[in-house]
């Protein structure tokens, strides 16, 4: 555990950054097009990473860092597909053209 | 309708899946001393190869990559099980771990286990089943 100022800068990252994902499940839950919705859910997934990096400096481990980059990739990779469902309505191609 | 062009993502794709295929061995062989290991090592090659399915389609990563990822699953399976009968044949229970240490050219004196046999048997399974999955359902049309 961290304590002095180093606790009340974090705990206010913390804090701020849950009013960020807040905002952003506001506009996953009201946006008016699917665009909107896959976008929130990407910036989603980069606040979750920021969550993760402060909390992993608020317990003094370095357990968590495999975590950000798993989530990265996940949101990557989540994030192409639903644009490839919205673009094209399938998801993977069973015969490419070229 | 027009195909669209996605070079952009082609050429990430490129770069990240060497990043992502990366990491996956990373998270597969730090699994002994760190968080990692056989079941989230197999997801994240998974994800690198589902990556690829996305962007360049299955008949072109198949044509590649050809490995039937069912008899993938099934050996998997067989090397967890036979590094788990090896205690049998010693005279110990069953799934008795055994490690010694050996002298590697590049690593020098190297702790080497069949625990790590055991989650290559879990990570090929993970990765057949995974794969396997995906492909009987994105193949139907």
């Amino acid at each position: 555990m961290i304590k002095g100022i180093l606790f009340w800068v974090i705990f206010l990252s913390l804090c701020f950054s849950t009013l960020s994902i807040l905002i952003t499940i506001y506009r996953c839950l009201k946006g008016p097009t699917a665009s909107d919705r896959v976008q929130a859910l990407d910036v989603l997934g980069i606040n979750i990473i920021a969550a993760v990096a402060v909390f992993s400096v608020f317990l003094r481990t370095t357990a968590f860092f495999e975590v950000i980059l798993l989530i990265g990739i996940l949101s990557f990779i989540g994030t192409i597909a639903f644009a490839r469902f919205i673009e094209r309505g399938i998801v993977i191609e069973r015969q490419h053209s070229d | 309708m027009k195909d669209p062009n996605d070079v952009i993502l082609r050429m990430v794709t490129k770069v990240v899946v060497v990043i992502i295929l990366t990491f996956a061995v990373n998270l597969f062989v730090s699994g002994h001393h760190h968080p990692g290991g056989g079941f989230i090592g197999g997801l994240a090659f998974v994800a690198a190869i589902v990556l690829l399915f996305l962007v360049y389609g299955i008949e072109k990563v198949r044509q590649n990559f050809p490995v039937d990822f069912k008899a993938l699953a099934g050996v998997g399976v067989l090397i967890s099980v036979l590094t788990g009968a090896r205690g049998m044949f010693v005279g110990e229970p069953f799934l008795t771990q055994a490690f010694g240490y050996v002298h590697l050219p590049l690593f020098g004196k190297t702790e080497m286990a069949t625990a790590v046999l055991f989650d290559v048997g879990v990570a090929l399974a993970v990765i057949g089943t995974s794969l396997t999955i995906i492909m009987s359902i994105g193949d139907d049309r």
